[in-house]
């Protein structure tokens, strides 16, 4: 019982020490002119997730890594969740912009090349009159996950963490999980995969959903060999503007990293839905609307691609 | 009795056409050989490579491979169903197509599921299947349906021959030794004793019995794959009955054109009479009334209430931008025009019911199609996506070599079927003969055939 119960303070207290590193580390990639760090200077500039500059003291800041927990996953069979747990996600519709750092992070972290995203960010319209928002979609790990219930081999299975997960080396690829999800969350590897920077790609686990194998299913996977490690998944410390909570229902407690909020406040809150509840998937991704906006919704045209913006003309 | 007479002169009919390949049949062989060689070709590119391969990507995940697996397994099913059901009422004239109609469903089954293989990524673990099973999958379902079912065609197929095994076995046509040899094997003792036949009957009215639901539950679990999702045009509660009447319409449809081909090539006219294409014709119209109307009602449905993918859907199909030829084509020649040319006692020849049947199947095949693709190009959330193969399915030539392939192989199946079974039972047809020799007699001339 003690033991469990520092294991959640730890989780709370590095979820926070991250939150503050990743801040950094998006602050440094990111380059845009509010944000530049000051040449020889002890302090630098950040903005929080609430839209206020901050100063920090450089010493302070570490830089996010990027490890898997490489040894650790070949003990792991990945199939049992870590005790206790019951993972939740919260987006925040409010502050995206669409700075894409989160697919950059997850890509690399799973080492998968650009053209495939297990993380999307979409450009909703819901209808005519409605102002359009960007959408960051991650799998959802349903209770009632409809992929689970249509593999044919246990090759996808819901684990007690809540987590749902595919077992590359299980599955046959028959694709039913992905006509059976109506997120359209699944991708499939229909030639032989491509894997970025292989030299470093831990060995192969559900957990680290890396490396890519041929003709199986994969998708987003809420990083949990990131979690057993007590850190937080790539995408959430990768967010320059705090988007993703994640944390634990059993706590009620979920971090972006800078922040470390109730869950069950932050949903009351702020009006906190899951999407198309009509559904009946029982997603454990909850979405903040996008009121109060950080950014007006055009912000987030401004570093794509031109590929990449001919993918909204139909919203436009 | 004269069964054994009758049989014997129908033996002596059949046994040219049995005994040696004519030129041209061994050009049909080698042609239809030939687009299967293609069709392995691909089969070999394919799992070189992967599905990359094909047309299929993340939105549209399966294509014409799960279409030619719909179309090819209805077929099989019919062969049971359409069997069984005449055999049960007992219709008489039912004796001559019965041979065709048990082929049909042992060929199409197995020729249908080597297409869910193909939707397979992973074949080298394929037998994950059965040491992982789990049951709520309805994959798993259909596996075991499917697998229950051939069992249970191939019994049909053979119960139904065994007398003409025996015949075989004993007659005086030269054939090689090995040949009487299977033949005698194949025929499992029946020397036609009261005791045989009783249980051979039983047998088959027991099977019969069995193949109807057993049918029924397989087309349904088929539909199912689709009705358990939550995709627009999928997710409907009409799609178990309304697979198992797209099967059996296509599969009649089907057994038309084979009753055609066969009694132009094997001249098998005055056994496949022209009252069989009317009596199988007027089942067509009955099936395609049926078919029409669960069209109707399911297309109605969602347009009336509109349900925002549903209406997507809708306006996908009808759009003659997008799917709206192949729309019209599959419900107006594929139900519409068989009805008006069946139907219509003017029009009714064989000629027009065979025109009828090659429509309806051509048409079940697009709207197969229709039910798959569409779907999968209307996903739930917005694709942006600007990817076109990504977006917008279309086969590539390894799915077409492949679909050629299971057509090819349909044919060279049937083809090297007819050379070793008689393609018109002789047992049941010399029964019907005799019988209706005897109606003739007593009625004085006029025969009535009866649909019982």
């Amino acid at each position: 019982m003690d033991n469990s119960n520092s294991k959640r303070r730890n989780f709370i207290r590095t979820g926070l020490a991250l939150g503050l590193a990743s801040v950094a580390g998006a602050t440094k990639l990111l380059g845009e002119p509010d944000e530049k760090k000051p040449a020889h200077n002890h302090t630098v500039k950040l903005l929080s997730p609430d839209g206020e500059i901050v100063e920090v003291d450089t010493a302070d800041l570490k830089v996010e890594t990027h490890e898997h927990a490489g040894t650790m996953a070949r003990t792991i069979t990945g199939r049992e969740g870590i005790e206790g747990r019951k993972f939740v996600m919260v987006i925040d519709l409010g502050k995206c912009r669409n700075a894409r750092k989160c697919i950059v992070a997850c890509n690399k972290m799973h080492h998968i090349p650009e053209e495939k995203e297990w993380l999307q960010v979409k450009l909703m319209k819901d209808n005519e009159n409605a102002a359009p928002y960007w959408f960051p979609k991650t799998c959802f790990h349903c209770d009632n996950p409809p992929c689970v219930k249509v593999c044919p081999v246990d090759a996808t299975f819901k684990r007690s963490d809540g987590l749902v997960l595919i077992d590359n080396e299980r599955c046959i690829g028959c694709k039913f999980c992905m006509a059976g999800c109506p997120y359209s969350t699944r991708v499939f590897n229909w030639g032989e995969p491509e894997i970025t920077e292989p030299a470093t790609c831990p060995p192969y686990s559900p957990e680290s959903s890396t490396p890519s194998k041929h003709s199986t299913v994969e998708k987003c996977d809420f990083c949990p060999d990131m979690v057993r490690q007590g850190k937080l998944p790539d995408c959430v410390t990768a967010c320059p503007n705090g988007v993703f909570y994640f944390g634990d229902e059993n706590e009620d407690t979920v971090t972006n990293g800078s922040e470390t909020v109730r869950f069950s406040q932050l949903i009351k809150d702020k009006a906190g839905y899951r999407f198309m509840e009509e559904l009946g998937t029982k997603p454990r991704v909850y979405y903040l609307p996008p009121s109060n906006r950080m950014f007006p919704v055009e912000r987030g045209f401004k570093n794509l691609t031109d590929d990449q913006k001919a993918r909204f003309k139909d919203v436009q | 009795m004269n069964i054994e007479k009758t049989s014997k002169s129908l033996l002596k009919e059949f046994w040219p056409q049995m005994s040696k390949w004519t030129t041209r049949e061994l050009i049909w062989l080698g042609f239809w050989g030939i687009i299967f060689l293609v069709g392995l070709y691909a089969l070999y590119v394919q799992i070189v490579e992967g599905h990359v391969v094909t047309g299929m990507r993340d939105h549209v995940i399966w294509g014409v491979y799960i279409v030619n697996f719909i179309f090819f397994i209805g077929i099989g099913y019919t062969g049971a169903i359409v069997g069984g059901l005449l055999h049960l009422f007992d219709a008489e004239w039912r004796k001559p197509l019965m041979r065709i109609a048990a082929l049909m469903t042992v060929i199409s089954v197995i020729i249908g599921p080597l297409y869910i293989l193909l939707c397979i990524g992973r074949l080298d673990r394929l037998y994950y299947l059965f040491i992982y099973p789990r049951l709520q999958s309805p994959i798993i379902w259909d596996v075991v349906a499917v697998m229950t079912f051939l069992v249970g065609g191939i019994l049909f197929l053979y119960l139904l021959a065994i007398r003409d095994f025996a015949i075989l076995s004993r007659s005086e046509e030269t054939m090689p030794a090995w040949r009487r040899k299977i033949y005698l094997f194949m025929s499992a003792g029946f020397i036609n004793t009261r005791m045989q036949r009783h249980d051979l009957k039983l047998a088959l009215n027991v099977l019969s019995l069995l193949l109807i639901p057993t049918v029924i539950i397989v087309s349904s679990v088929l539909s199912w794959i689709f009705g358990m999702t939550l995709r627009p045009g999928w997710h409907s509660t009409i799609f178990g009955p309304y697979f198992v009447l797209a099967a059996v319409y296509t599969g009649t449809g089907v057994l038309v054109l084979l009753m055609y081909a066969f009694r132009k090539l094997h001249n098998l006219g005055a056994y496949i009479q022209e009252r069989h294409f009317v009596y199988v014709g007027y089942m067509l119209i009955a099936m395609a009334a049926g078919y029409g109307y669960f069209t109707f009602s399911e297309y109605l449905t969602d347009w009336y209430t509109s349900e925002k993918w549903n209406a997507e859907l809708i306006h996908k199909l009808m759009d003659l931008n997008q799917y709206g030829w192949m729309f019209y084509f599959a419900n107006f020649a594929g139900i519409l025009l068989p009805i008006l040319l069946i139907g219509i006692p003017k029009f009714r020849s064989i000629n027009t019911i065979t025109f009828s049947a090659a429509l309806l199947v051509i048409a079940m095949w697009f709207k197969r199609y229709l039910i798959i693709v569409p779907t999968l190009e209307t996903p739930l959330l917005p694709m942006q996506d600007i990817r076109p193969e990504y977006v917008n399915y279309s086969a590539t030539w390894v799915e077409w070599a492949l679909t050629g392939a299971g057509i090819a192989m349909f044919m060279i199946l049937f083809k090297v079927a007819s050379k070793y079974i008689p393609i018109v039972p002789i047992w049941e047809t010399s029964e019907m003969i005799e019988k209706e020799k005897q109606t003739k007699a007593a009625t004085n001339g006029q025969p009535q055939p009866s649909l019982s």
